[in-house]
């Protein structure tokens, strides 16, 4: 039920926006979030509910790597 | 996205297991997780054949379906069987009331609808004016900000909902506070908490010196909590802290709490086999009452359903005190193709997860 899959913004238009999931397009509600094209958002039972940070995402995973010495 | 994938990266897996089984604590310590999809994540990876014995993580009430109280799940069974329309997320179709489920009420020749959004109901209700509708809205705080936005936006006058919102964070306090359990640490639910933030969590730390990670669903993300929650106890402090940085802001999504804010109040609520947790729930505000299926059709959610049924240890197993393999139903009664416990129904659910993914189901 929890479960949220990360798909990128293609087009919004008022609350609706539709939204690529890796090839399939489905519109969502993106009346919780604001978010413009190109970003990526969760989707949760069709709603939007966070803009993922695609610098946080690269700058944890570098943070790891270095601790893992990777 | 491109960069979700290297959170699943085995080199690193590997490489964190390793880190992970050198922070062993010496003596036996128990992380509870709370959410479904966090237990999907470490049966599927099999990240408790990674962990150090002594280390255990259990499966605390993360499962919606699951924590549904039998009484609500009658009730609305009660109102399909009467000729309402009943729509519903998948798993709540199949969950079991004391009476029957949902889908028993469609094979009696009630008209229950599943659907994939709260909106996709609007839509019905709106394009079948001469029915009535109720949409059982079941979740956590993940999904009661999709509820707002519907219920905010002046849904059709034949469209009624039945509120069955619960809130994490006093669930987790119920565990923190039960002694016998012996929770070193909680792994903070990802998504819940895209939604309210890692602020809420901030009690643990500081009333119950409990650490606290909040996760996301890679298998990187969660070795990552279970790492830092052992790197916790190492130093001997009691910190939340937040692995789950690309979607979790300390102070969650201003704009889902604002509609929450609007359209709930929270209220006391019982979670199946748990009994009443203080402030856990939300329940429709005065002005939107013309909209409370409970007020529309005078139902009683709140009489006690017997919530277990005979046999079954669903209530334990949503606390992490029993394992599914601790259950006498567990594959022989109750199994995934004919599920007794709620725990066995829903794709969230300890002992479905356990029988699908950990292996333990062999048909």
């Amino acid at each position: 039920m929890c479960l949220a899959v990360p798909a990128r913004v293609l087009e919004v238009r008022g609350s609706k926006a539709k939204v690529d999931f890796g090839g399939t397009v489905r519109e969502v509600d993106v009346s919780l979030v604001d978010v413009r094209p190109g970003q990526y958002v969760l989707v949760h039972a069709g709603f939007a509910i966070q803009v993922l940070d695609e610098r946080e995402a690269e700058e944890i995973l570098r943070a790891w790597e270095e601790l893992l010495g990777a | 996205m491109e960069v979700c994938a290297r959170f699943r990266d085995p080199r690193l897996a590997k490489r964190l297991a390793k880190k992970i089984r050198a922070l062993e604590p010496g003596e036996p310590v128990k992380f509870c997780h709370v959410c479904g999809t966090h237990e999907w994540t470490i049966s599927h990876y099999g990240i408790r054949s990674l962990l150090p014995e002594n280390v255990e993580v259990v499966a605390g009430p993360g499962c919606p379906v699951c924590i549904t109280p039998a009484a609500l799940i009658d009730a609305a069974c009660e109102l399909a069987l009467d000729g309402v329309v009943v729509a519903t997320y998948g798993d709540m179709f199949r969950a079991p009331g004391t009476r029957g489920s949902l889908y028993q009420a469609r094979a009696e020749g009630a008209d229950v609808r599943v659907v994939y959004s709260i909106t996709d109901a609007v839509k019905m209700a709106r394009e079948e004016p001469g029915r009535d509708f109720v949409f059982f809205a079941i979740g956590f705080e993940t999904t009661a900000p999709s509820t707002a936005v519907e219920v905010l936006r002046r849904p059709p006058r034949n469209l009624s909902f039945l509120v069955a919102h619960r809130l994490i964070p006093p669930a987790m306090e119920l565990l923190a506070g039960m002694e016998e359990l012996a929770i070193r640490g909680f792994i903070a639910p990802g998504h819940v908490s895209t939604i309210i933030g890692a602020q809420p969590y901030a009690i643990f730390p500081e009333r119950y010196n409990m650490p606290v990670v909040v996760a996301g669903f890679e298998p990187l993300d969660v070795l990552m909590a279970i790492y830092m929650l052992l790197r916790q106890l190492k130093e001997g402090v009691a910190r939340l802290e937040n692995e789950y940085t690309r979607a979790v802001r300390w102070e969650g999504n201003l704009k889902a709490k604002e509609f929450m804010r609007r359209a709930f109040d929270v209220a006391d609520g019982a979670w199946r086999g748990l009994g009443v947790i203080p402030n856990s729930a939300l329940e429709l505000k005065e002005a939107l009452k013309t909209h409370d299926a409970v007020e529309r059709y005078g139902l009683d959610p709140g009489r006690s359903g017997r919530d277990v049924p005979p046999g079954c240890r669903c209530h334990e197993i949503m606390i992490g005190k029993a394992y599914p393999t601790d259950c006498p139903l567990f594959l022989r009664a109750c199994r995934p193709d004919r599920p007794v416990g709620p725990c066995m129904v829903s794709v969230e659910g300890t002992c479905r997860i356990w029988a699908l993914e950990g292996g333990w189901f062999k048909g």
